[in-house]
């Protein structure tokens, strides 16, 4: 069990080494680098000297990963192209109003998708579930970037409920910042929950067609203590795991979802200093969204292993 | 004479097969929906150069944001250019590289799948823990990267998204292969001294084939949803080619005034999206394939 844990962070530790030097190989091949995009037209002789020695990029690429990795495994980034401020300092905001962002939606989304999928299997192919599923294929399938223009489209401008993009500075207080994120929520919630829920759907559904729950039914067990007492609790573990992916890969939709709303959070960060050409804090964004990505899936993975008493004694294989 | 029969009559019910798979699809409403979509988008994408009742191009200062008339039937945009034009227009850049992209996506996710499955050992270890980094980047991040370095031309955007959705299908492949390896024919077909190309074109591909086909048409839909997105943020084809995500990008800020020109092309972006992932749900289906229990990664 414990070896097994230790396993898991490893092979995690293993992943971001990789990505790390991906993100870096991959900064690194664009064309021009950080002082030539800064000095744009003057970037030739002693100052090019100059503003490469500033940044040390005079010295050979693996030293300087060797360099960034033992920096950024303490937390610094190095300074930003742009701003010329410390990327710790730029992104600490950042971090803030998106973790806001994604936790406001996770905790909205997984009860309703809980609910829902629940609904959905147990009144299979009946009305509740050919109209839920309906609703959740469309939320599902359509891009972030059309929901979150219909949500401004129709609650914004027809209705005038709500705020439709969001036009606070960086580090605005949390009351503050309320008003502006009730529609982002929503983009976002709403289609981490149609994918949610169409997975507990289909997991409840597996386990209702197993032998044991005939069994249950064969013996008379009353149907909603049967639901309760035998479906749920082995059907809502396998679905731990495809949660956790799914919010992972919802970090590409976030992203998204910022820039429609103009959301001052990761995601605007990303798509700002890929235009800016600002390579730093791509890198250093590139790590962090990947350390999310590795440690939602690893608290998926323990928390099976520490909710299924099956799994401790086995070896499990990925 | 006789082995050139048993040919045709494979051949033959190779197609039968196909054609009972979709009469398995279209028997579901769902399915039916699906494809009913996608085949209009697709002949759609090969007749709207010569039913656009307008230059997808022109620009005319006096017909600015127009709204819905006999004459533009969508109305305007900002530039005076005809929404229905560039409508019918918006799908045919995004369909052909989509589709390019998960042939190509398709070919070497499957190929080094089942190659991993196979060998197994040290070379599957290391593939696969470059399969979970790659993983573990935010594809938007990913993508936005290699079109910054290389450019948004069709050439560049083929491959780059073939090569950024296939990895995913490592994973299937590999999985499906695990399925099948330990089967009989295959330690029958190794014994017999097979070569690992003949045991990976005569016993794996056939048994495994399904599965990838599947995660394929999935990877299409998630793949039209990252050009678009990529389109919508600026990083996509360049203008004025029309293109939806482009298009919706342009009108967004306009879309008090001019809601039309928002309006049609969300709707043509989402059926032909929803149009492909009923689809490939319905091939999943008439396959006898469960997806729905995967995440998509």
């Amino acid at each position: 069990m414990l070896f097994l844990i230790i396993k898991r962070i490893l092979l995690g530790f293993i992943t971001l080494f990789i990505v790390s030097i991906i993100t870096f190989v991959g900064t690194e091949v664009l064309p021009g680098d950080a002082c030539t995009t800064y000095l744009e037209r003057q970037a030739f002789g002693e100052q090019l000297e100059a503003c490469y020695r500033r940044l040390g990029l005079n010295v050979p690429a693996y030293e300087r990963y060797v360099s960034w990795a033992l920096n950024a495994i303490q937390g610094d980034f190095g300074y930003s192209l742009s701003g010329e401020m410390p990327i710790k300092e730029v992104l600490g905001p950042r971090i803030k109003n998106s973790l806001v962002l994604a936790s406001a939606a996770i905790f909205i989304g997984i009860p309703i998708a809980l609910i829902l999928g629940i609904i959905t299997a147990l009144w299979r192919d009946k009305l509740p579930d050919v109209a839920i599923s309906t609703v959740t294929i469309f939320a599902m399938t359509i891009p972030e970037f059309i929901s979150a223009t219909l949500l401004i489209l129709i609650i914004a401008i027809w209705l005038e409920w709500l705020p439709g993009i969001v036009i606070v500075p960086t580090d605005v207080s949390f009351l503050e910042l309320l008003p502006n994120i009730i529609l982002p929520v929503v983009a976002i919630a709403m289609i981490m929950t149609a994918h949610m829920a169409r997975m507990v759907r289909s997991s409840v559904i597996q386990v209702m067609a197993s032998e044991y729950v005939q069994m249950a039914i064969l013996k008379g067990v009353p149907y909603w203590k049967m639901v309760f007492k035998h479906v749920l609790p082995n059907a809502l573990l396998p679905a731990i795991n495809v949660v956790a992916l799914t919010i992972a890969w919802l970090l590409g939709g976030v992203v998204v979802t910022e820039v429609v709303f103009n959301y001052p959070g990761l995601g605007r960060l990303v798509i700002e200093s890929i235009s800016n050409r600002d390579l730093p804090t791509v890198q250093a964004l590139a790590i962090i969204l990947a350390s999310i990505y590795v440690s939602i899936n690893l608290l998926a993975d323990l928390l099976t292993l520490m909710l299924n008493p099956r799994l401790k004694t086995l070896q499990i294989r990925k | 004479m006789k082995l050139d029969n048993i040919y045709k009559e494979e051949k033959k019910s190779a197609v039968a097969k196909l054609s009972e798979i979709i009469i398995t699809m279209a028997s579901r409403p769902s399915g039916l929906i699906g494809l009913s979509i996608l085949v209009f988008h697709i002949i759609l994408a090969f007749i709207s150069p010569y039913i656009a009742p307008h230059d997808f191009k022109a620009i005319d200062p006096t017909l600015m944001l127009q709204a819905p008339s006999a004459e533009y039937w969508f109305g305007t945009d900002d530039l005076g250019r005809d929404v229905f034009t560039r409508t019918i227009l918006g799908g045919r850049t995004a369909l052909t590289i989509t589709f390019f992209g998960s042939l190509i996506a398709l070919l070497w996710g499957g190929l080094l799948g089942i190659f991993c499955g196979l060998v197994g050992g040290k070379i599957d270890d290391v593939v696969m823990r470059i399969v979970d980094a790659f993983l573990s980047i935010p594809w938007i991040l990913a993508m936005l990267l290699i079109v910054s370095l290389l450019g948004t031309s069709t050439e560049v955007l083929i491959p780059a998204l073939g090569f950024f959705y296939g990895k995913g299908i490592v994973r299937v492949a590999r999985a499906a292969t695990h399925d099948v390896i330990a089967k009989d024919f295959i330690v029958s077909a190794k014994a017999r001294g097979h070569s690992n190309f003949s045991i990976i074109w005569n016993e794996i591909i056939p048994n495994v084939r399904d599965a990838i086909l599947v995660e394929g048409a999935m990877r299409w839909s998630w793949m039209l949803l990252g050009f678009s997105s990529l389109s919508f943020l600026g990083f996509g084809v360049s203008p004025p080619t029309p293109d939806w995500g482009l298009m919706i990008s342009n009108a967004r800020g306009l879309m008090s005034f001019a809601y039309w020109a928002v309006i049609a092309p969300i709707v043509g972006l989402s059926s032909l999206i929803i149009g492909i992932n009923l689809t490939a749900d319905a091939f999943a289906k008439a396959l006898g394939i469960d997806r729905s229990t995967k995440a998509p990664v």
